[in-house]
């Protein structure tokens, strides 16, 4: 969904640009209470194979295609304030190096597909880690469905701007239908990739996945409570 | 699995999608170019400024063979992401020593960083 220069005008860029840069600098210092020594690796390669996995367009059917945006997949693995940093680093070197996504369009997409993935996504991670078995198990799961609901509300939003300030004006309720119906199927092939590396990382090294860290202190618990008895 | 065997698998995954799996990746419009087409709206969209970059649209310029070109760009990118956005992690990382650090680790960051 990476938004090009034109799309939007230049009033709702600019909007879109200081939302972007006061997220990052308020996710910089959330950043800090996520990072330490272990983590901050962590967190880099979690930004560099979004942006590989986002090399990777799936076909979606009626020649359409989606990737990976990676939004909830960041969120859970390293937390979500390193998780909009992760995603706005990728979208500046996608911006600046491999000419995808615009330039003026940089805010724009840094607001959608690293502040508004990475929200939905953390949300209903966490919601679902509230109302869920908390059991180890359930982390790729619930990061899946996160990741799928991430993928359509990034679209709503991305409407919702282009009914603001888009530069041409069109039917705006087949754009809201075509976005939804489009990004609700991608949102399943992101649902399936987030899943699976979540799962992966899960298998391996659970005591680095972020989303895991309150289910690891209950298993310990339960554990013990097992030996004892 | 060790820490470093981890990342080190981490990265050889993501050099290995970017460089080599993109290859096979599907060409067709993504989700909002397909949209943009469908009602109308794909004709407000301009070359981006750095449309004439060495790596623009993932291919490496001069190298005809699109395999290598855009294996090439894409590991390329890989490189990039990971010297920068390791290196910011590492800046804004918690510096406070932990107990578990022994001493001879903490006077090498002290060192590094110096």
């Amino acid at each position: 969904m990476h938004v090009p220069d034109g799309f939007l005008d230049a009033p709702t860029s600019v909007a879109t640009g200081a939302v972007a840069a006061a997220a990052v600098a308020v996710s910089l210092r959330g950043a800090r209470r996520e990072l330490d020594d272990r983590t901050a690796p962590m967190a880099g390669l979690v930004a560099t194979f979004v942006f590989a996995a986002q090399m990777i367009n799936f076909p979606v059917g009626a020649g359409t295609s989606g990737h990976l945006m990676g939004g909830a997949l960041a969120a859970v693995l390293v937390g979500p304030w390193t998780a909009v940093l992760c995603l706005s680093v990728v979208l500046v070197v996608q911006a600046l190096l491999m000419a995808d996504g615009g330039i003026t369009a940089l805010g724009t997409n840094i607001t959608l597909i690293g502040i508004v993935t990475v929200a939905v996504g953390w949300a209903v991670f966490v919601l679902l880690r509230r109302v869920l078995p908390k059991r180890i198990g359930m982390v790729a799961p619930a990061a899946a469905v996160a990741a799928f609901v991430s993928v359509p509300v990034a679209a709503l939003v991305f409407t919702a701007l282009f009914t603001v300030g888009g530069n041409i004006s069109v039917d705006l309720g087949a754009v809201l239908t075509a976005m939804l119906g489009w990004h609700t199927v991608i949102g399943i092939g992101e649902a399936l990739i987030t899943g699976l590396v979540v799962a992966s990382v899960v298998a391996t090294r659970p005591d680095l996945v972020h989303g895991a860290g309150p289910l690891l202190q209950e298993r310990e618990l339960e554990l013990r409570t097992g030996v004892t008895q | 699995m060790s820490t470093r065997r981890f990342f080190a698998v981490a990265l050889v995954v993501s050099l290995l999608v970017a460089g080599v799996a993109s290859y096979y990746a599907s060409s067709h419009p993504d989700g909002l170019e397909h949209v943009a087409e469908q009602t109308g709206f794909i004709d407000a969209a301009e070359d981006s400024a750095t449309a004439d970059s060495p790596l623009a649209d993932y291919q490496t310029t001069g190298i005809d063979d699109a395999r290598i070109s855009g294996g090439l760009a894409g590991v390329i990118g890989v490189v990039v992401m990971l010297v920068l956005s390791t290196g910011l992690f590492w800046l804004v990382r918690r510096r406070e020593p932990r107990g578990d650090d022994s001493g001879a680790e903490a006077d090498q960051h002290v060192q590094s960083e110096a």
